[in-house]
């Protein structure tokens, strides 16, 4: 469990490397955060800090957001988000969290909301085969069966079918930071990460299963 | 700083500022630099451009040259630094932005007409 920082999605594009290899990129807007709270276990029962990111217009938001901010004296700012760390003495109110948080070639973990599909079919949300599309066939986007008769006489629960698909909020582990621009808050991370340009991300460093 | 400045920005760094510019249908010569072992070293390729796709950072030609009586192409990534230099031998007169026709053509039928417009 270490600190993360968030940042917003700004779009992809590709660069290469000494080698002369063509790396895709996802460039991301990582920070400036500030540290608004630090919970403890005798306050809060747990021990996290918690991280503001994204300024905004005071009028945007709440009084009782606004006096939240105001106790660790950030500007105002739109998204809170919390990382549970083991200790957290080394984080004090108000510190600042930038994108020399990582260095070039740390694995990191990104979440965010994937791009929303809407009401999507059965090939589109489960990669369903097609039916034939000609040759008398009405068979075309059909699901096929969903199950046997009249015994059990219903359908299982969990049974793949059309429905809303995406707009979920999604990981993608272990990406390769391939640049970091600290003088403008800047990240290049090599593979695509969820959403479209201008989502908010939560970018930490990869958990890696076996590695505390 | 606004995200397509932002990555117009990044991307400029990897552009190279001397390209030539490469028509469809013109015969060009391109440095390739391949590594063997510890040693680098600049193998030509010859042949016709018969398409040329994206642009920006992203942009590729692709070059067809008939070898031992087999096609082949090429895709290259101009912008890549593998692509050593690019030399113009001939411009062509063509009337299309893809060439996928002279696939189906041998010998004489994938001639192609030389234009004297555009300089070399």
């Amino acid at each position: 469990m270490s600190v993360g920082i968030l940042g917003t999605k700004l779009g992809m594009t590709q660069i290469f490397d000494e080698e002369g290899r063509s790396i895709p990129v996802t460039v991301v807007q990582a920070g400036p955060c500030a540290v608004t709270q630090i919970k403890t276990k005798e306050t809060d029962g747990y021990t996290a800090v918690q991280v503001a990111y994204g300024s905004t217009r005071e009028k945007l938001l709440t009084k009782p957001a606004l006096g939240h901010l105001k106790k660790s004296g950030t500007a105002p700012m739109r998204h809170l988000r919390e990382y549970r760390l083991a200790d957290v003495s080394e984080f004090e109110l108000g510190q600042g969290l930038a994108a020399d948080l990582f260095s070039e070639g740390q694995l990191v973990d990104v979440t965010g909301t994937s791009i929303g599909r809407g009401f999507a079919g059965y090939q589109k949300r489960h990669n369903f085969r097609r039916g034939p599309m000609s040759h008398g066939s009405k068979n075309h986007r059909q699901p096929g069966s969903t199950g046997a008769g009249t015994t059990p006489g219903r359908i299982y629960p969990g049974k793949k079918m059309a429905g809303r698909m995406g707009g979920v909020k999604v990981t993608v582990r272990k990406l390769t930071v391939v640049r970091v621009d600290a003088e403008r808050n800047v990240l290049l991370i090599k593979g695509a990460v969820p959403g479209k340009a201008g989502t908010l991300l939560n970018i930490r460093p990869a958990t890696i299963v076996g590695q505390s | 700083m606004h995200a397509q400045e932002l990555i117009r920005s990044i991307e400029a760094e990897h552009l190279k500022e001397k390209l030539p510019e490469v028509y469809v249908g013109d015969t060009v010569r391109i440095g390739v630099r391949i590594r063997e072992g510890n040693k680098e070293r600049t193998q030509p390729y010859e042949g016709t451009v018969i398409a040329k796709r994206h642009g920006g950072i992203n942009e590729t030609i692709t070059v067809r040259r008939v070898f031992q009586g087999v096609g082949v192409e090429r895709v290259f990534l101009l912008h890549s630094p593998r692509v050593a230099d690019i030399k113009i031998m001939r411009r062509g007169k063509v009337r299309r932005a893809k060439l996928y026709y002279l696939r189906d053509r041998v010998g004489k039928a994938t001639r192609i007409k030389q234009r004297f417009d555009r300089s070399l």
